[in-house]
């Protein structure tokens, strides 16, 4: 494949999830080494063998998972790695501040030099990582999926240090797959399919729709098809619900909140305010510090997480590769991870592989799952497909209340698609669904009532017309 | 799948057995150090292993336990737990079973005997239970426990044996414990060779084991929590349940080995028993790639290895303790198959936490 970038330009790399993005980033940042092809700069090939050279060369990367470290100052995590031009022993603190102050004026990115990493705000550490690649003299910067953890509102911010940076002639490489975001912020768009470039266009002279049917290869929906919901009976409440983090502080403070059947409740909320936690605690992977969890009127609360999920909650976790697959294991497997024990899968201790392979074959099909067979290991499907395998055991128990956080994260535009009508088809035969997402417009597309998180807090519900974007992005800002 | 069936050819076989000539490889450069011919000194342990009167019959009296320890350490493997606890696990089995042994009397052998390895095995799954216990209320490493607990164990079995009044038995020259009643020693397989029906229960065991890992609920539990420990707890798997009965079960196959050799070779007990079997285990394990029919193969290795250095040390005067070398050298290899398909040139299929991470790095960023 072949790309190029020029000075003074925003090129956004759009593509779906596998379509080599990152891969052909990490070739050009040097940490994975390209089988054939070459790289130039300015004109002139270069061997770009490590980061190191990258550096050198004036390309700088801020990654979708930021490679701060926490307990450090903002000017520590600048100057790492050129520590030495601070020191003589010791480093000088005062000099490496002035430095940071300085170079932080010279953009526009306003950030204090002796506030601790661990204390800001995600969009502030990302302000972070941009200084710390520009402070390495990064004349092309690439962002890995940088809106991913940010509000609305910060997005904005990042678009204008974007702008600021390429009118300063530097180039900017800005790697997604929201397909708004490279209509407002691109000077070029370069489509990638299955790691071919597919075409580039400037924003103009492009759609919205067609840049989907390039991403994807066919036409995509890009709304889900739905009626109004026909809510019945609550069958998950949460009732003053108190719950901590890992480091013990309150990361769930008090929250009430009731699913009814037949309803699709989203929990809209910038990454990081206690959604991760609220989620733990109603299947029962997290302790309560307070306040219960009823399911169908029985208190919850204190039965394990087998139980609860075996009394008929779902759960698909936000963090596919940690907590939603064995990816060692064969897709079979992972398709009964959660009731392996039970018949028709096992008798007494022995498992029926007979029972699970024929069972995962029907889910296969049904969920349109692209795997060679049930014995495939599932760590070679596709992240797509992955999380199909997850949607797909979660929601073949007959389950009566189904939380999905993030159901759709890092999956293709494709299986979207597919995981929402799955979810949407289920709320109709009177599924009660919790949804937690990241993804504004899952969100808006999907639930029929919105809740905000803010700060482990539900700031607000929403209802019918009071769901917009504007005033949702106001809350989770905690704003409103 | 044909690609796959290579690839699992080349991680279970060719690649610990090219470990294995890489380990006598390193180990013959070093009987060239010392001075010595390593073709007459492989040629004796070789003898010593398998040709000379009885050999092969010691050989596989030497393979016994470490067939059932081997067992024990992969079964940890399994779930992600290493136990280096086996050896102070053979003495706590072997002690349960001894008492058993020699206290019974008037009982057929085919109740003696069962009953002799069934009280050896809880032993050692007390034994090892206490650290799966300790790991699953506190998050105190088994590596520290069980290494703490065979220190107690070895000076436990040194006391008992030792204090009149206790295990010791009465007018001894070396302390031991009193013999096994003769119903409950394990019978002899060939005559006149040392060779007992321990064999056959190891050649029992690992069928067993293996089925307990890739057919049961029990095994899947073990599997789920050793290759991803938040995806099993997040499925509703007890992991602090599969802790502590993953390390029992690894210390009852130990605590059974203790108590096969004490029925089978020593027909008593003494403190030094276990004579380092528990250590080499792990190498077993290792070596075997934690799976049950792969233990059988490298436990036949070790045993050859135990039984044949003495007369190879006897024959060309190179030390016994070449044999640790060649030990070393091949988990070495076994630990870092990188060199390994380095020296065969077999195409890259990195190490599994490698591939891991690469393809989160993949996943999470594009």
């Amino acid at each position: 494949m072949d790309l190029d970038v020029s000075w003074g330009e925003v090129h956004a790399l759009l593509g779906e999830n596998g379509a080599g993005k990152s891969t052909l980033m990490n070739v050009v940042y040097g940490l994975v080494r390209p089988d054939s092809g070459e790289i130039m700069v300015d004109g002139n090939r270069v061997e770009i063998g490590s980061p190191l050279d990258a550096i050198r060369l004036g390309i700088g990367m801020v990654h979708q998972h930021f490679m701060l470290i926490p307990p450090l100052t903002v000017a520590e995590n600048i100057i790492l790695g050129q520590e030495g031009e601070f020191a003589r022993g010791l480093i000088d603190v005062e000099r490496a501040g002035a430095a940071v102050r300085k170079l932080s004026s010279d953009y526009g990115l306003a950030v204090d030099p002796r506030a601790k990493v661990e204390g800001l705000s995600v969009g502030v550490q990302q302000r972070v990582e941009i200084l710390k690649a520009l402070y390495k003299g990064a004349r092309i910067l690439i962002l890995d999926e940088p809106t991913a953890v940010l509000t609305p509102q910060e997005v904005e911010g990042l678009f204008r240090i974007v702008r600021s940076l390429t009118d300063e002639g530097k180039a900017v490489i800005f790697i997604t797959h929201k397909l708004a975001e490279v209509m407002a912020v691109a000077d070029r768009i370069t489509v990638m399919r299955q790691g071919k470039v597919v075409d580039t266009r400037k924003p103009a002279e492009a759609s919205l729709a067609e840049l989907a049917r390039m991403m994807v290869g066919r036409p995509v929906l890009l709304r889900v098809e739905r009626k109004p919901a026909r809510p019945g009976a609550a069958l998950l409440r949460v009732e003053g619900l108190v719950v901590h983090d890992d480091r013990r502080q309150v990361a769930v403070d008090g929250v009430d909140l009731a699913v009814r059947a037949g309803e699709i409740v989203g929990v809209a909320g910038v990454e990081g305010n206690g959604q991760d936690e609220l989620v733990e605690a109603i299947v029962g992977l997290r302790r309560l510090q307070a306040g219960r969890v009823v399911f169908d009127d029985r208190d919850v609360s204190r039965k394990s997480t087998r139980e609860r999920l075996h009394a008929g909650i779902s759960y698909i976790p936000a963090d596919r590769h940690r907590l939603g697959i064995v990816l060692e294991l064969p897709v079979s497997d992972n398709l009964v991870l959660d009731h392996y024990g039970q018949p028709p899968f096992a008798r007494w201790v022995v498992r029926q592989l007979k029972a699970v392979r024929t069972y995962a074959q029907r889910l296969i099909k049904a969920f349109d799952i692209r795997a060679a067979g049930p014995d495939q290991l599932v760590s070679a499907l596709s992240g797509g497909n992955q999380q199909k395998v997850v949607v797909a055991r979660e929601l073949s128990t007959k389950p009566r209340v189904l939380i999905a956080a993030q159901p759709t994260r890092g999956v293709d535009v494709g299986s979207i698609e597919f995981i929402h009508q799955q979810i949407v088809s289920q709320r109709d035969a009177g599924l009660a669904v919790l949804l937690v997402s990241s993804e504004l417009d899952e969100v808006l597309s999907l639930a029929d009532r919105v809740a905000v998180m803010y700060r482990g807090r539900i700031v607000s519900v929403l209802e019918g017309e009071q769901i917009e974007r504007e005033r949702i992005g106001l809350l989770m800002a905690g704003v409103a | 799948m044909s690609r796959r069936w290579r690839q699992l050819l080349i991680s279970a076989v060719v690649v610990p057995l090219a470990s294995v000539v890489a380990g006598f490889l390193v180990g013959a450069l070093a009987i060239l150090v010392t001075g010595s011919d390593p073709i007459q000194a492989y040629s004796a342990l070789f003898a010593g292993a398998f040709t000379n009167h009885n050999a092969a019959a010691e050989t596989l009296v030497s393979s016994i336990p470490y067939v059932f320890l081997g067992l024990g350490v992969a079964l940890g493997f399994r779930a992600g737990l290493f136990n280096i606890g086996a050896e102070g696990q053979f003495y706590v089995g072997a002690l349960a079973g001894v008492f058993v042994a020699f206290s019974v009397h008037r009982l057929p052998g085919i109740v003696e005997v069962p009953l002799a390895l069934l009280v050896g095995m809880a032993g050692g799954f007390f034994w090892a239970g206490i650290a799966g216990v300790l790991k699953a209320t506190t998050g105190a490493h088994e590596v520290i426990t069980t290494i703490m607990l065979n220190y107690i164990s070895f000076l436990l079995a040194s006391f008992l044996v030792n204090t009149k009044g206790l295990l010791l038995a009465p007018n001894v020259s070396t302390p031991r414990t009193p013999d096994v009643d003769p119903a409950a020693v394990l019978v002899t397989l060939i005559p006149g060779s040392r060779l007992h029906a321990g064999l056959l229960l190891a050649l029992i065991a690992v069928p067993i084991v293996w089925f307990l890992i890739e057919r049961t609920t029990i095994g899947f539990r073990i599997r789920a929590v050793g290759f991803n420990i938040d995806a099993a707890r997040t499925a509703g798997i007890s992991v602090r349940r599969t802790i502590v009965i993953t390390m029992g079960l690894s210390g009852a196959l130990a605590g059974l080995a203790g108590i096969v050799q004490v029925l089978g070779v020593n027909k008593h007990m003494t403190d030094t028993v276990a004579a380092g079997y528990g250590f080499d285990a792990i190498a077993v394990a290792l070596l075997a790639r934690s799976n049950p029919w792969g233990v059988l193969p490298a436990a036949l290795l070790f045993g050859a290895l135990r039984n044949g250095a003495s007369f190879m040390q006897l024959e060309t005067q190179v030390s016994s303790d070449l044999i640790s070398i060649i030990q070393a050298s091949v988990i070495v290899f076994v630990a870092a198959p990188v060199i390994v398909r380095w020296l065969l040139r077999l195409r890259e299929a990195p190490v599994q936490t490698l591939q891991i991470t690469q393809r989160e790095e993949v996943e999470t960023t594009s």
